[in-house]
């Protein structure tokens, strides 16, 4: 048993005098991915179908190029702040800080694959040309 | 953190049944939570049967009358009978009521099952610990904060700022809302909840406190108000008709207001 008041066990460790930055940015993100989304899946759909080699130079293109970077980057970094809010919800002590780790590393991880592979086609169709 | 299944002593089991009162033409079945923490055994329903001609309308004239007349071991928490004091909060029918203004007809299963308000301690039957709760109320400092000396006569207030306080000070701590919500329940050890949220936000937009800064101050933290995502079941809950997650939303537009 703890002889601590009630008082004490409702204020713990205080405020963490933070939380306001990262709901802004969920804010700031989700606007941008209203935004976002239905022209990543116009830039895409257009590419659906197309050969292989029609692909590389569609995406070498500066706007699909652009809008598919952008909605992975912002994508990702609204993923992970959405993961956060739910492994605070769901999960305690060092799970919790585990699989925050986890879920910056993979959102960082998806948006360095996304960039490598879009400018790989980028630089690719420059040395064709 | 999130708790999927019951622990093991709080599993409920099949309690008495009780017989139905004799000659009783309508009557209705109700299924109530009990728990003796001096026996040691887990909880259990028991089932009275209550002759409605011969009861008040409402959800506690059929706990008094249980008392009164069937069970006089059953607990309950009421005091004024008429949706002020907020004692007889308790979870009807799914839902968090106050049992002195939620009608037996209003309950819209056949049988009225009543149990205490959900994820809380239970000091018995349908008295749930609210020393938590209360102590989250007090971190909030329910109370005015000025620095500047007091008038002589009074904190004089323009009628507009006082109208802001409408839909917050009628809030009677009757923790039907914060037990509703499940941010509340999976986190209620940080997270503040929606009714010290509402105090708190009380308090912040009232014109004559000048603490603004430091009870923002103090919220400002990823369990003690972010928890809110606005779920909505505090507001669908109150007994007295407020709406706390509109209330957190203020909170949250003041604190954005702060930094952009």
């Amino acid at each position: 048993m703890r002889y601590i008041t009630p008082l004490k066990a409702a204020e713990g460790l205080g405020s963490a005098h933070e939380g306001t930055q990262h709901h802004w940015a969920m804010t700031v993100s989700a606007v941008a991915l209203l935004i976002l989304t239905p022209l990543f899946m116009i830039t895409v759909g257009r590419a659906i179908g197309l050969p292989r080699e029609l692909v590389l130079a569609y995406f070498a293109r500066p706007f699909p190029a652009l809008i598919t970077a952008l909605f992975v980057i912002v994508g990702m970094l609204h993923f992970i702040k959405g993961t956060r809010i739910m492994i605070d919800d769901y999960f305690q002590g060092g799970v919790r800080k585990g699989a925050i780790i986890f879920s910056v590393i993979f959102g960082w991880a998806v948006i360095a694959a996304a960039v490598y592979a879009l400018a790989r086609m980028g630089l690719g169709a420059i040395v064709v040309l | 953190m999130v708790q999927l299944t019951l622990p093991k002593n709080s599993r409920m089991r099949v309690g008495k049944t009780w017989p139905k009162p004799e000659g009783a033409k309508n009557v209705r079945r109700f299924n109530i939570y009990r728990w003796d923490p001096d026996t040691g055994e887990n909880p259990r329903i028991d089932t009275y049967f209550i002759d409605l001609d011969k009861c008040g309308p409402m959800v506690l004239d059929a706990l008094i009358k249980i008392k009164n007349e069937i069970d006089p071991t059953l607990t309950f928490r009421r005091s004024c009978r008429e949706g002020i004091c907020g004692s007889c909060a308790m979870n009807i029918d799914g839902g968090n009521h106050l049992a002195c203004i939620f009608g037996i007809d209003e309950v819209k299963g056949k049988d009225v099952n009543i149990y205490p308000l959900p994820h809380m301690p239970v000091v018995k039957d349908l008295i749930p610990d609210l020393t938590h709760f209360y102590a989250q109320h007090a971190s909030v400092q329910p109370y005015l904060i000025t620095e500047t000396p007091t008038p002589d006569k009074e904190w004089r207030q323009s009628i507009e700022d006082r109208k802001k306080l409408d839909g917050l000070y009628e809030c009677v701590m009757c923790a039907s809302c914060s037990t509703s919500c499940p941010s509340y329940w999976w986190n209620g050890d940080r997270y503040l909840g929606p009714a010290a949220l509402l105090h708190a936000y009380r308090w912040i937009i009232d014109s004559r406190d000048e603490a603004t800064g430091h009870r923002l101050d103090s919220l400002e933290d990823p369990f003690k108000l972010y928890r809110c995502h606005t779920i909505m079941n505090c507001t669908n809950t109150c007994p007295k008709g407020l709406n706390p997650a509109k209330a957190i939303a203020s909170i949250k537009h003041m604190m954005v207001d702060r930094v952009v």
